[in-house]
């Protein structure tokens, strides 16, 4: 297992590798890829138990991303695991791609198409079901954006959780803060998700989203838990560069040759 | 073919009865209800396979999402509740997930077209066809009978891919004995005929028969095909029928707009043009009242479906 400190440089190897891929491919959801490259890291290094080299294998780990417009942080990922060629990184967004604008299950490693917001709890709340009709022992992570949870379907899916309560599920919620149109504040204020969480019956769990330390041994607590537990992950959206840090301008702005040139630098100078 | 004898039992009974008999033979088959078991008769299915059976509440959204990650492990999901919640309240998922990946997942519509007649146009679907034959991958079915029912039910586990079956509160005969053939994506022709081609799908498939019955008595050359399956559609059986008879009618409990008589006429349009008269719900929607009034209200009764044949002969014979 690598260190919490090898993780911390992963991780923001990983935000500029996205970034160059969202420059490549000229358009491209860059704040919310960087708010969430801890977790993804943290999760395929340290908890995902899969087989790059054998993606179907059926006893597998499934991991939904539910926030499928941070596609660049897991394409990379799979990537570095080895999932597929990195050489195709940079043939996002491109005609005939398998690395589509949102991931497409044809792609090794994605275990079910994302993009219309919304639906990720409810996929990996199945996929739970299935292991215990199955009974087989795999478990399931699910990655939201807070943003998303504007959606009805989020909570749809966490009184279902309540109802079930499959011990091999666990949710991560990237809180970054900040939406398409602003801040959620002034969008659609989510107030206090993890009393919002246990409020249904679950149990939810905080940690700082960018701590590589503090996300392993929260990810620990959860899957020590005997029942579904959600994650809050306090992010923030642009992590690593300040001129998009907490901007939602950021969330889906091409990056043009000087942002990229100015990102670029920022990230190259904290490795 | 046909059979004389009078069973009648109501389609969503049927439904049920099949998929607990059907159980064994597909280890893999879970079922999924969104609190209207009792309705589509599910609760069959639930009280002889606890296990393999998920009520998920009034949620359709959460429970299409959920088939579709229970389908993702390899299991064959049926999931079941009225059908315009299906196509509409959760409608994207069942674009983004079921669709675009051609999950194995069944959607079962119950209470199709106007047939929860009594709750009137909040309840009744008449657009669910539309919704799901303009989904790519999408595999669409309308039994009509009780055997038809069975067969359907059947063909859509063995059937690889998402499928939409739409199935009616309706009580309905047995039409068709057991070796009816029910192939997804061939229509039957129930008689053949050279005047006029009838081709119906669903309840409005047994009103067809009668207006063909009274056709034929006339002394008017019928066709008749019974189309289960709406996509892919028969294009070779209807354009034949375009061909040898040179009028159809559709006959659908169903919007006119984006159903069965939409798609019958987009297949003969650029080959074989002929009068295409659709008989069904003209772009409105439905209301509380008897079955059977509310229905010809939509041009669905024997004596309407008579006159729009012997409207579509006429249509032959004069200059258009």
């Amino acid at each position: 297992m690598p260190s919490a400190d090898q993780m911390q440089r992963t991780a923001q190897a990983l935000r500029r590798t996205i970034l160059r891929m969202n420059h490549a491919a000229g358009s491209g959801h860059t704040g919310g890829s960087f708010s969430c490259a801890e977790i993804l890291t943290v999760l395929y290094d340290e908890f995902l138990n899969v087989r790059p080299a054998q993606p179907g294998w059926p006893l597998r780990d499934r991991f939904v991303l539910s926030k499928g417009h941070a596609a660049p942080a897991l394409y990379a990922t799979l990537a570095r695991k080895g999932f597929f060629d990195e050489s195709l990184l940079m043939t996002l967004r491109k005609m005939g791609s398998p690395l589509q604008g949102h991931p497409v299950m044809r792609l090794a490693g994605v275990d079910m198409s994302t993009g219309s917001l919304g639906m990720g709890l409810s996929v990996g709340l199945g996929m739970a079901l299935a292991a215990r009709v199955r009974g087989e022992s795999w478990r399931v992570y699910v990655l939201c954006g807070d943003g998303e949870l504007n959606e009805g379907q989020n909570w749809e899916a966490l009184m279902a959780l309540a109802k079930w309560r499959p011990a091999n599920f666990t949710a991560i919620i990237d809180r970054n803060h900040v939406q398409l149109d602003g801040p959620e504040d002034l969008i659609m204020p989510m107030g206090d998700v993890a009393a919002k969480v246990e409020s249904f019956g679950l149990r939810a769990l905080c940690c700082n989203g960018h701590d590589c330390a503090a996300l392993r041994d929260t990810l620990k607590a959860a899957v020590a838990i005997n029942a579904p537990a959600v994650i809050v992950a306090e992010t923030v959206k642009g992590k690593g560069v300040s001129f998009m840090e907490g901007q939602s301008a950021w969330h889906g702005k091409p990056v043009d040759d000087d942002s990229f040139a100015k990102a670029m630098a920022e990230l190259e100078a904290v490795q | 073919m046909t059979v004389a004898q009078c069973e009648i039992k109501p389609m969503r009974q049927v439904f049920g009865e099949t998929l607990v008999a059907l159980a064994d033979e597909f280890p893999d088959m879970v079922v999924l209800d969104a609190d209207c078991a009792s309705s589509t008769q599910t609760r069959q299915f639930a009280t002889a396979y606890p296990e393999r059976f998920f009520n998920m509440g009034i949620a359709e959204a959460n429970m299409v999402a959920a088939a579709a990650g229970l389908s993702a492990t390899g299991l064959i999901p049926v999931a079941s509740t009225f059908a315009f919640l299906l196509s509409l309240r959760a409608g994207d998922q069942v674009r983004s997930l079921l669709a675009y990946n051609s999950l194995n997942v069944k959607l079962a519509g119950g209470y199709a077209g106007l047939s929860d007649f009594a709750d009137g146009a909040s309840h009744q679907s008449i657009m669910d066809l539309a919704v799901m034959t303009a989904l790519p991958n999408m595999t669409v079915l309308v039994p009509s009978d009780i055997t038809e029912t069975r067969l359907a039910t059947r063909a859509m586990l063995e059937h690889k891919g998402p499928v939409y079956l739409r199935l009616s509160r309706a009580e309905v005969e047995k039409r068709f004995d057991e070796d009816h053939p029910f192939v997804i994506g061939q229509g039957v022709q129930i008689q053949d005929g050279s005047d006029v081609t009838l081709i119906a799908c669903g309840v409005a498939s047994g009103i067809a028969q009668q207006a063909a019955d009274e056709l034929v008595a006339q002394g008017l050359r019928v066709r008749l095909i019974d189309m289960h399956t709406i996509k892919p559609l028969d294009v070779e059986l209807v354009q034949r029928a375009a061909e040898q008879t040179g009028a159809i009618v559709t006959v659908e409990e169903h919007n006119i707009i984006g159903g069965l008589g939409a798609a019958v006429a987009s297949a003969v349009c650029h080959t074989h043009p002929v009068p295409v008269i659709r008989v069904g719900l003209e772009d409105r929607f439905g209301e509380s009242g008897p079955y059977a009034d509310i229905l010809a209200r939509a041009g669905l009764s024997r004596e309407q479906v008579v006159t729009a044949a012997q409207r579509a002969i006429a249509m032959k014979h004069t200059d258009r």
